[in-house]
């Protein structure tokens, strides 16, 4: 799965576009942003209800491509410029974090753990 | 030593929005120097959990850290309360911050524990009152 391809699946509107045909092979679904950095996942997206600089740079330390704001949620500027910086793609969708997750991980995209 | 790089990076207590530019710079810095992305991350992972630490409890403080060939050695130093059961600060779980700071996504007791995870040797000096200075090796296997 690429970058586009969430877009696609979660009815997602791009906010700030870095490369979308990137590959994605996990996700993480957290506002809870020492949780994230607890599992080190290779070419990860970030689903996340919190709307902060620091789902930005949590994204940036675990080297993900992509962060998806659920349930409609919008960042300001600050943040966007962050990601524009940083070369990450910031996607909103209307879906709530239980939703995003379900269609994503039925479009074949995993945890990346074991559990 | 001649094949050491240094750098320093001072921690702005008062912005939390900020919290984070160090560990981005170092990361940056790692990647140019052509580190393996396995290190980096765990670099750049610790000392992001670390520098979130200085500004919630600490007000801020400065890091110095120094590249090796084989390793990379980072200490955050700050001059805040201190911990007061380092045992209990490692667990999983336990945290003392407040609640403004689990609505920014942190303070869910996961920062000392996950630091250690990251790297290969981790270290506590604290005392009361006085100030905190976290000592971390991540070893590189270039």
């Amino acid at each position: 799965m690429v970058v586009k391809d969430i877009i696609d699946i979660l009815d997602g509107t791009v906010i700030c576009e870095g490369d979308l045909d990137v590959e994605i092979k996990t996700a993480c679904g957290s506002d809870m942003m020492s949780d994230v950095l607890a599992f080190v996942k290779d070419q990860s997206v970030l689903l996340t209800g919190l709307v902060n600089p620091q789902v930005v740079r949590t994204a940036e330390m675990m080297d993900m491509a992509c962060i998806v704001f659920v349930r409609g949620k919008y960042p300001d500027q600050s943040i966007i410029s962050l990601a524009e910086s940083r070369g990450i793609t910031l996607i909103q969708t209307r879906y709530r974090m239980f939703t995003a997750c379900g269609k994503l991980y039925e479009g074949g995209l995993s945890g990346g753990t074991a559990v | 030593m001649s094949n050491c790089i240094h750098l320093h990076y001072d921690v702005s207590g008062d912005d939390f929005t900020r919290a984070g530019e160090a560990s981005g710079a170092v990361k940056k810095r790692l990647k140019a120097l052509g580190y393996n992305t396995d290190a980096i991350r765990r670099v750049a992972i610790a000392m992001y959990e670390a520098e979130i630490n200085m500004v919630i409890h600490a007000e801020g403080g400065f890091t110095d850290i120094d590249i090796y060939p084989d390793r990379v050695e980072i200490l955050l130093s700050d001059k805040g309360p201190g911990i007061p059961d380092v045992d209990k600060a490692m667990q999983e779980g336990f945290s003392t911050a407040p609640d403004n700071v689990r609505n920014l996504g942190f303070g869910a007791g996961m920062g000392l524990p996950n630091i250690k995870k990251y790297t290969d040797d981790m270290k506590i000096e604290t005392e009361i009152g006085v100030g905190t200075k976290l000592y971390l090796t991540v070893n590189v296997n270039n």
